[in-house]
């Protein structure tokens, strides 16, 4: 098991013909995960490496019966393609493009709330996905992370940052930890999938038996987290959060990551999670410790 | 992007939305030509990023030229809690019967566009918030839908606005609403709003951040720039497209991803360190961004050692460690450097720095994030 995708899942990347898409896309594919099309308005017809492109998705999935888009698209473009990756009827859309403005994710959260509830979306600004041995969709490195075992304990690692995700991945790879799956919902403002989606669907699956879950500063979502794993998660869990030295009011890196008005400090969110019970460490090595130290134990 | 008060009214005027005549000036003598267009009175303002420049005699109503004068060369250079004024606001003084609180955010949790309207403005609306609760209507508006009239002024109904001030009040907030969104600001706020005794309703603040995500469509936010509170490190890092936050440690900072780069911040801390900066070189940077990155890094005196933690997804070993050998043959490096590297193609990167044959005082690898901190460290104290 794992939690979104497996080894069935069909995948189509939108704009597999541009730099990113190939790039991603074709070490997708090496990986093992079934990309099938590829969408690129006008150049139907074309190949990449003998994979087919269409011009449209809904052309693509009646092609081939994908279940699953990977969105590597410019900014400017990013939320029609969603739109019509869900339109077309794709239950799972990955949207790695970061700097998409704002006030478009906004739009594009409440429309797929509205007329597509059967549409996920993960992202945007995020890695991607990897069910390890099954399914690698987005940006990360499959060599980095541990496949799981029939007998387990696996871990089911979700993150809210790029590079801090490959960080976990590597930490319990280390220590020859199996994982289920690796989400990484990304650093915007509103991402499409959250915290606690991924927990739940953590908490349901017979293959998790523990969760390490990545942070940083800015919003609430780690807090909300705390009060859903009190009351919904009693797999036990590891955590780490970035920014313990982040100066209020200045905004590290990307959109969602800034202490405002006293609030989104990476303090809060730590004793918010260690009251409902999660370990938490004070760098993403520590998190891994008390990881294995957690799966020892199971 | 955070707009100065002057800015933010020129955004608003885009907008339709009611602010007074006024001008910049940099000096006494354009303060003098812009209250002459103003028309007298007319208060003088500092243009800082920052709260409480009434408090601190940034803020002076002026009835003559010779006020002016007089308020013009007392505010001009003065410091403002860190901030030091460069320019000021001219504009004409308006009559005040009441103040109101209007601003319009993303409310992350609800993923909902947040309305908060207060019959209270004139103060910090986090003070409202401590002391009176219930005088913040929060209004939660759904992106798709958008705020009409008759619901804006359902909103001023329930801040317990005035009669007199509703039409007003329902007219600025649409517009205001437009602002928000149409111009992309992350952050579009009125305090005050003001009811002038006439019972027009005018913006006397703007406070406005936009969203530098939504560049690319707008095309008058050039005017904006320029002017911005950087310091010379941040103002050449923006000129390379980095990510960077100067801070006051002896630890340059270079990794890829806002996560990572607050974690070795973080652990650089945790080892008994401080770091020098922030610095992002983001997803897919290449040899150029790297040698770039080296540069702004260079260029702070107070940097002692370099740590660079690179962990591949986009970002390709290769092209980190040719970033680095091209940025040694470009730049003369003040401080040695410590580099972690990790994930895609970090092996082909080790082998480049392995191949370059640069001196071990100049640079070392380490192959964890602590080892790398902890080393950074030893050599910054």
């Amino acid at each position: 098991m794992a939690i979104f995708v497996n080894e069935h899942t069909k995948v189509i990347v939108q704009g597999l013909t541009g730099g990113q898409g190939k790039y991603h896309g074709m070490r997708n594919r090496a990986y093992g995960t079934q990309i099938v099309g590829g969408v690129t308005p006008g150049k139907g017809g074309q190949d990449v490496e003998g994979v087919p492109i269409f011009d449209s998705v809904a052309e693509a999935v009646a092609a081939t019966g994908a279940n699953a888009s990977f969105a590597a698209v410019p900014p400017k473009f990013a939320s029609a393609a969603i739109l019509e990756a869900a339109e077309a009827g794709v239950g799972f859309v990955v949207c790695i493009t970061e700097g998409i403005p704002a006030q478009d994710e906004a739009k594009v959260f409440n429309t797929l709330l509205r007329d597509y509830p059967n549409t996920r979306l993960l992202g945007p600004n995020c890695p991607g996905i990897i069910s390890p041995g099954k399914c690698n969709i987005g940006i990360t490195a499959g060599e980095i992370a541990q496949a799981p075992t029939a007998q387990g304990p696996n871990v089911g690692i979700v993150s809210r940052s790029g590079t801090l995700t490959y960080q976990a991945l590597y930490e319990l790879k280390q220590k020859g930890i199996g994982v289920s799956t690796c989400v990484g919902i990304g650093g915007d403002p509103v991402p499409g999938t959250n915290f606690i989606d991924c927990l739940a669907e953590f908490q349901a699956d017979p293959e998790t038996h523990a969760i390490m879950m990545i942070g940083e500063i800015g919003g609430s979502a780690e807090e909300e987290a705390a009060e859903y794993i009190t009351a919904n998660v009693t797999k036990p869990m590891s955590a780490y959060i970035a920014g313990v030295t982040a100066p209020a009011g200045k905004k590290m890196g990307h959109a969602g990551a800034i202490v405002s008005g006293g609030k989104g400090t990476a303090q809060g969110k730590m004793d918010a999670l260690a009251a409902a019970g999660v370990k938490v460490g004070l760098n993403p090595t520590e998190a891994g410790e008390l990881m294995a130290d957690i799966v020892a134990r199971l | 992007m955070d707009l100065f008060e002057y800015q933010g009214k020129q955004y608003f005027a885009r907008y339709d939305i009611p602010v007074s005549p006024g001008g910049a000036a940099d000096t006494v003598d354009e303060a003098l030509a812009a209250a002459d267009v103003a028309g007298y009175p007319v208060v003088v303002k500092a243009q800082v990023q920052v709260g409480g420049r009434g408090k601190a005699g940034g803020i002076k109503l002026a009835a003559n030229a010779d006020e002016v004068r007089e308020h013009a060369g007392n505010i001009l250079g003065m410091d403002i809690k860190g901030h030091v004024v460069r320019r000021l606001w001219i504009e004409h003084a308006s009559d005040i019967d009441e103040e109101y609180y209007a601003s319009f955010t993303l409310d992350r949790a609800a993923k909902k566009h947040l309305l908060m309207l207060s019959a209270e403005g004139g103060v910090e609306i986090e003070t409202v918030a401590e002391s009176n609760p219930d005088a913040i209507v929060k209004l939660h508006i759904d992106p798709v839908v958008g705020l009409d009239l008759v619901t804006a002024r359902q909103a001023a109904v329930d801040a317990k606005l005035p009669e007199r001030a509703l039409d007003g009040a329902a007219d600025i907030l649409v517009k205001l609403y437009r602002c928000f969104t149409e111009g992309d600001c992350d952050l579009a706020e009125i305090n005050p709003l003001i009811l002038k005794p006439t019972g027009e309703v005018h913006a006397l603040d703007a406070k406005v951040t936009l969203d530098d995500s939504a560049e690319f469509r707008h095309p008058e936010w050039d005017a904006f720039r320029g002017l911005t509170e950087m310091d010379d490190r941040e103002k050449m890092a923006t000129e390379k497209g980095l990510q960077y936050i100067g801070l006051d440690g002896s630890v340059g900072i270079i990794a890829n991803g806002a996560g990572l780069a607050m974690s070795t911040l973080d652990v650089v801390n945790q080892v008994g360190g401080s770091a020098a900066n922030f610095l992002d070189i983001g997803g897919g940077a290449n040899a150029d961004v790297m040698a770039g990155a080296l540069e702004v890094i260079n260029f702070d005196e107070k940097v002692k050692s370099i740590l660079i933690n690179i962990f591949g997804g986009i970002t390709r070993g290769e092209e980190v460690a040719k970033g680095i050998v091209e940025a040694l043959g470009r730049v003369d490096l003040k401080a040695p450097i410590v580099i972690r590297l990790d994930g895609t193609n970090a092996e082909e990167g080790r082998q480049i720095l392995a191949d370059a044959g640069i001196p071990v005082e100049k640079l070392r690898s380490e192959p964890t994030m602590l080892a790398a901190a902890r080393a950074a460290v030893a050599l910054a104290n």
